[in-house]
C-alpha cells in the first residue's frame, strides 16, 4: 500500500532498514515490507542510488544543461523526440518546461569536448531539433535536495535544560 | 562558527577575578537559597570532554527554517532595528491572535491580551512576579522543567511541589493539588507537553484541576512551548477549557515548534488586567523583545508551519524509536505522548540519578541528564532527549546496551 510516511523516511535514506522504518512509524515489519515491495512494483519507489559529490572524490565529470526547441509534428509528439534523446546513456535527465525552448536535457560526460561533440553531432542532428543552446555547469551548490558545502556541525551545547 | 567556543575561556577569567577580589557582603538572600541547576553542573563535566554523543539537550536539533531566516534579514536590511511598542509589534500580536483563533478557537484581543516576551523564560518570570505577592504560594507539580520554582522564588512566592509518580504516568493527581492548596495559595503552574517526562495530561484530569481552580480563586499558568510537539491526538490548550480561560496566563513560544531557541521569542497571553501587569514590568526591565526576532517570529507563525509539521513527524519517528530501544536494552521507560524527551527508569540498576549519568558519560561518552535535576522525584530516572539525528539516537543506544550490560 501506498504509504507516504514511509516514501518520505526512504527519500531522506534510502538505507533505512524496513524493521527501522517499523519502528518510526508504528507498524510490523511485516507491513512495512508489503509497502516498500508494492511501492517498488508500482514504480513509485523507482530506485535506490547514492548522491555523490564527484568533486570531492576527485573524478571529473562535466555536466551541461542543454536547452531543446522542438518542433513537433504529426504523428511525433514532444515526448517521441524527448524518448529519443533520453535513451543516451550520456542524458542524465530530461524535462519538458515551459518557455522559450520545449525540453531541458542534462547531458554528462568526461570532458567539455566529450559534451560539445554529442550535442552537435547527436542532440542537435535529430529529427524536430530546431534549436540548442548549451550551459555548462561551474558548480553544483545544492542538488536534489542535498546541498553540498561542509557536512553541517551540531553546534548547540551539549547539555541544555 | 560556534557561538559556543568562547565560554571557557571567558568562565577562567571570571572565576580569576573572583578569586582576586576582596570579600563582599553576601548576594541576595534568595538567590542564595536558591540551588544552582543541577544541569548546569553535569553541562561543565560534559564540555571538557571530546566526541561525547549527547541525548542531553534540551533544544530542536534543526535549524530555524529558512524562510524565517530570509525574513529577519531582509527586516535589517530594511533597517528595521528600532524598538517597538512594549506589549510587541502589532502585527505579530495580530498574527498570534489569529493563529490561536484558527488552532484553538481562543480568541484573545492582539491590543491588550498578548504580550511578545523573551521567550517562554521571561513570560514565566513576569507571570510569577505579576501575581504574587511575598509568601503566596505556587503549586508546582514535579517532576518539571527547571527555571519554574526559581522563577517563582525570585518573585518572592513560595513553590510548593507535589511529586508525580510513573503509575499515573508524571501527570499530577488533582487530588494532590487539592491537598496541598491552602488559603496562601495563588497559582498552579502547569507544563504539558512536559519537560523532562514528555506527558500530556488528558482531558478529564486537566478539566478537574481547572474546577479546583475555581474553587480557590486560582491562577493558572500553563507553559504550552510543547503544545505542538503533541504526537497522539491533539494538544489540549487549558484556556480552551470551561471555566479556565479568565483565570489561565498561556505562555508558549517559537523555540521549539519553529527551532527557534537562540531567537529568545516567546508570548503571553491571558486576562486583560495581568498581562497588562506583565507588560508593566516588562516595560521597565525589558523594553521589549528583539525586533529582528520579532520579524522572524512574524514569519514563522504564518508561513512555517508546514517546516514544524514535518519536524513534528521526525520527532515522533525518533520518539518511537528510542522508546524501544531503551525499553529492549532494559530501561524501562512511557511512551511520552509529547515533547521530545524520554524519561526511563534506572532504579533497577542500583545507582542514583547522578552516579548512572556521570558513570555512562565516562565510560561510554553518552550525555543524559540525572532526573533528580528537574525534582526530587526525578530521582532514579533519566531524561534523554531525542532531538538529535536518528543516526545518533542508534548509536547512543547501542552504547547505552553496553553499559547496561556491564552494570
Ligand atoms: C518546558 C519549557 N518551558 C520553557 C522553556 C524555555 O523556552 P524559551 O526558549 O521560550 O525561553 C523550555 C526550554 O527548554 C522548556 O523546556
Amino acid at each position: 500500500m501506498i504509504d507516504h510516511e514511509i516514501i518520505r523516511i526512504l527519500e531522506r535514506d534510502a538505507r533505512t532498514s524496513p524493521a527501522q522504518i517499523a519502528v518510526m512509524i508504528g507498524k510490523s515489519e511485516e507491513e512495512v515490507r508489503k509497502s516498500i515491495k508494492h511501492m517498488e512494483e508500482a514504480g513509485i519507489i523507482r530506485r535506490y542510488k547514492a548522491v555523490v559529490d564527484w568533486e570531492r572524490a576527485g573524478v571529473e565529470r562535466v555536466f551541461a544543461f542543454i536547452d531543446v526547441r522542438v518542433s513537433p509534428s504529426r504523428g511525433v509528439g514532444f515526448d517521441d523526440v524527448a524518448r529519443r534523446i533520453y535513451k543516451y546513456p550520456e542524458v542524465h535527465s530530461v524535462y519538458l518546461v515551459s518557455g522559450d525552448y520545449d525540453l531541458r536535457v542534462v547531458v554528462e560526460g568526461q570532458n567539455m569536448r566529450e559534451v560539445a561533440f554529442f550535442v552537435a553531432e547527436k542532440l542537435a542532428t535529430l529529427d524536430g531539433v530546431l534549436s540548442t543552446k548549451s550551459s555548462f555547469l561551474l558548480k553544483k551548490y545544492k542538488d536534489d535536495g542535498v546541498t553540498y558545502e561542509e557536512p553541517e556541525q551540531d553546534d548547540r551545547l551539549a547539555v541544555t535544560p | 562558527m560556534n557561538p559556543n567556543k568562547g565560554q571557557s575561556a571567558i568562565a577562567k577569567r571570571i572565576k580569576s577575578t573572583v578569586a582576586e577580589g576582596k570579600d563582599m557582603r553576601p548576594v541576595s538572600r534568595i538567590v542564595q537559597s536558591t540551588p544552582p541547576s543541577g544541569i548546569r553542573r553535569f553541562f561543565d563535566i560534559v564540555s571538557t570532554m571530546e566526541d561525547v554523543l549527547s541525548l542531553g539537550v534540551g533544544e530542536p536539533d534543526f535549524d530555524t527554517p529558512w524562510c524565517v531566516r530570509e525574513a529577519c534579514i531582509y527586516s535589517l536590511e530594511r533597517g528595521y532595528t528600532h524598538y517597538t511598542s512594549n506589549y510587541g509589534m502589532l502585527e505579530l500580536r495580530r498574527a498570534i491572535s489569529e493563529h490561536l483563533y484558527k488552532r484553538e478557537g481562543l480568541y484573545y484581543n492582539p491590543e491588550n491580551q498578548l504580550l511578545i516576551t523573551v521567550g517562554v523564560s521571561e513570560g514565566m518570570d513576569l507571570a510569577m512576579r505579576a501575581i504574587l505577592n511575598p509568601e503566596d504560594e505556587v503549586i508546582v507539580p514535579e517532576p518539571c522543567f527547571v527555571s519554574y520554582q526559581p522563577c517563582v522564588l525570585f518573585a518572592g512566592g513560595k513553590p510548593v511541589s507535589i511529586p508525580t509518580c510513573v503509575e499515573n504516568g508524571f501527570i499530577v493527581k488533582p487530588e494532590d493539588i487539592r491537598n496541598a492548596a491552602t488559603t496562601n495559595t495563588k497559582a498552579i503552574l502547569l507544563g504539558y507537553p512536559a519537560n523532562p517526562t514528555g506527558a500530556v495530561a488528558p482531558r478529564e484530569i486537566l478539566e478537574e484541576i481547572v474546577s479546583i481552580a475555581q474553587e480557590y480563586d486560582l491562577y493558572i499558568v500553563s507553559d504550552e512551548i510543547y503544545g505542538r510537539l503533541t504526537y497522539e491526538g491533539k494538544h489540549i490548550s487549558i484556556p480552551t477549557l470551561p471555566g479556565a480561560y479568565e483565570r489561565t496566563i498561556l505562555l508558549d513560544g517559537f523555540s521549539k515548534a519553529y527551532a527557534m531557541t537562540g531567537w529568545r521569542i516567546g508570548y503571553a497571553a491571558g486576562p486583560t488586567e495581568v498581562v497588562e501587569a506583565m507588560m508593566k514590568i516588562h516595560q521597565y526591565t525589558i523594553m521589549c523583545a528583539p525586533t529582528m526576532s520579532q520579524f522572524a517570529a512574524i514569519e514563522a507563525i504564518r508561513n512555517a508551519n508546514r517546516e514544524c509539521e514535518e519536524m513534528v513527524e521526525q520527532y515522533n519517528q525518533r520518539r518511537r524509536v528510542i522508546v524501544k530501544g531503551l525499553n529492549d536494552i532494559g530501561l524501562p521507560c512511557l511512551m511520552p505522548k509529547g515533547a521530545f524527551y524520554v524519561f526511563p527508569s534506572i532504579k533497577h540498576t542500583g545507582l542514583s540519578s547522578d552516579e548512572f549519568c556521570e558513570k555512562l558519560l565516562f565510560e561510554e561518552k553518552v550525555a543524559v541528564v540525572p532526573g533528580n535535576a528537574f525534582g526530587k522525584c526525578g530521582e532514579g530516572y533519566i531524561r534523554c532527549s531525542y532531538a538529535t539525528s536518528l543516526d545518533k539516537i542508534n548509536q547512543a543506544l547501542e552504547r547505552m546496551a553496553r553499559f547496561v550490560a556491564r552494570l
